[in-house]
């Protein structure tokens, strides 16, 4: 029983990380049904921009500062990348801009594989504790990556459903077209969509940086794309159909890895994904689009 | 009509505009003139270019030609900016954003505006006008019935406080009781100072409803003037009013 429990406080961690790394997927799909393949990238270096940090600061940053300087940073880029590579061609072909993500991607894993080719180590950002709760081990860091993402998660979905800039969003999700007649510049909404998404990406890679303490230029592969995988369980497109896919991915790679061989898990992830898909085409939450005619 | 007067100066210019998609020129070439206070109305059958005349002065398509609104140019301004400058668009098909409640929507037509208490007020003289709305306030409007988003699409559009609303074929697919409504609707927004340059198939009841009236046909101006004279006109009687 202890056992599980403890497998059950790793999984809801590991499931908060997919979920924060799976809303920017969702996010910028939202507003562009494009997929940014490119994010994964970023999420990988939310966890370099932090060693970076922490390694050449003249002075020791508390987590907070660390935490927003990744987000700032790596939301920055997200802008940038959408700016100079996406936005050109906006008219293009769908398929244009999932090749162009697909190479940035490639430029920035491959650009910190030649900074850094090996794993690095990620430093303790703090002083790491365990501590017992009713028999099951719990780490600071566990509590600090599910309070963290637990935060943002409410922070994000209040922005959404609350906000001027979250009723402008899902009126860009529903008709870019008619949006500019609001007064609204979809350029400065979509903008500030890869500044929250690629955002969250980044303090993503920081507490999963910090969790799996070494860290590496492919890790955004093989970590981004399992987050795609849970957005797309979820339902691309659609905000708690990320977290509920994250939470869903995270529970099932705890619990295989936990009464399987560690070896099989990632053929049991994906195996669910073609499963659900069989059965929910456009994932859990997720709605066939609508068509206009 | 008991309405404002209608001024000599010109509010929106259309000089020579041309509209093009590849190789179609869906406009040709067309001019005309939008007076201060006044309805003016667009008549012509489906694709004659009503709805590409629009766009172009909202901003939203490449055009050459000259527009300008209160005397300034407009060419290069951007679709949002364009609302700033004072010109609302109801479009085609009505553009409500189905996944926001009603509220959302017309708050979302107040966009550029940061007078909270103007906002809330005219919200609550919109609901007055329109109380179909103000039973679904907090409802998606993708629920809506088609005449409740046209209201819907023309309350938002005046959240901006335009002065001049740009509206095209608001009585599209509507039964003939909503679009008796929509009228009424489109009679008090001009009662109170707002310049209307309405797009319209159904000839009758805009001519009615205009001042000043052109015929766009495959994209071209062929008749332009009161609209009480093109009642009138045989031609317009004979192509567009069934007689």
């Amino acid at each position: 029983m202890a056992y599980f429990a403890q497998q059950a406080v790793n999984a809801i961690s590991l499931g908060f990380l997919y979920a924060l790394i799976g809303l920017g997927y969702t996010m910028v799909y939202g507003v562009l049904t494009m997929i940014n393949f490119a994010h994964g990238d970023l999420f990988m270096l939310g966890a370099f921009v932090c060693l970076l940090l922490v390694t050449f600061s003249p002075v020791a940053l508390p987590f907070p500062v660390l935490l927003i300087l990744v987000m700032v940073i790596i939301g920055g880029l997200g802008v940038l990348i959408e700016r100079l590579a996406y936005r050109p061609l906006r008219q293009a072909p769908r398929v244009s801009a999932v090749i162009t993500a697909l190479g940035c991607g490639l430029v920035i894993s491959n650009t910190t594989l030649s900074i850094s080719p090996y794993s690095r180590a990620m430093p303790e950002v703090f002083d790491d504790r365990y501590f017992n709760v009713l028999g099951v081990g719990v780490s600071t860091l566990q509590v600090l990556i599910i309070g963290v993402s637990l935060a943002l998660m409410i922070g994000l979905d209040a922005l959404i459903h609350k906000s001027r800039f979250g009723m402008a969003l899902r009126a860009v999700a529903y008709d870019a077209g008619t949006v500019p007649l609001m007064g609204i510049s979809v350029n400065r909404i979509i903008s500030l969509t890869f500044l929250i998404g690629t955002g969250l990406g980044g303090a993503a890679g920081m507490l999963y940086g910090m969790s799996f303490p070494v860290i590496s230029a492919s890790m955004g592969i093989l970590v981004g794309w399992k987050a795609f995988i849970a957005a797309v369980i979820g339902g691309i497109g659609n905000i708690r159909g990320a977290v509920l896919g994250g939470f869903i991915l995270g529970t099932v790679e705890i619990f295989s890895v936990a009464t399987l061989p560690s070896t099989y898990r990632d053929l049991i992830s994906y195996s669910l994904l073609l499963v659900i898909l069989i059965f929910k085409p456009y994932g859990i939450l997720g709605r066939a689009p609508n068509i206009k005619v | 009509m008991s309405s404002p007067a209608v001024t000599e100066d010109i509010l929106l210019e259309v000089k020579g505009l041309t509209v093009s998609y590849g190789d179609i020129r869906a406009v040709k070439n067309i001019s005309f003139q939008v007076r201060r206070g006044e309805i003016f109305t667009l008549i012509g059958a489906n694709g004659a270019g009503k709805s590409s005349t629009l766009r172009a002065i909202s901003g939203l398509i490449r055009y050459s030609g000259t527009l300008s609104f209160q005397g300034e140019n407009l060419y290069g301004v951007s679709a949002d900016r364009i609302v700033a400058r004072g010109l609302a668009q109801v479009p085609e098909g009505r553009g409500i954003f189905g996944n926001l409640t009603v509220m959302e929507n017309l708050r979302l037509g107040a966009w550029l505006r940061r007078d909270r208490r103007g906002i809330r007020e005219d919200i609550e003289r919109i609901l007055e006008a329109l109380p179909r709305l103000k039973e679904r306030l907090h409802q998606l409007s993708g629920t809506l019935s088609g005449g409740e988003q046209q209201m819907l699409a023309i309350g938002r559009a005046l959240m901006s406080r335009a002065r001049m609303l740009l509206l095209d074929e608001p009585s599209m697919g509507l039964a003939p009781k909503l679009i008796a409504d929509i009228y009424r609707v489109l009679r008090e927004i001009h009662a109170t100072g707002t310049t209307l340059l309405l797009v319209e198939q159904n000839a009758n009841l805009a001519l009615r409803l205009a001042h000043r009236a052109a015929v766009l046909e495959t994209g071209e101006i062929t008749l332009c003037g009161e609209s009480a004279t093109l009642l009138a006109s045989p031609d317009v009687q004979r192509a567009y009013l069934g007689a």
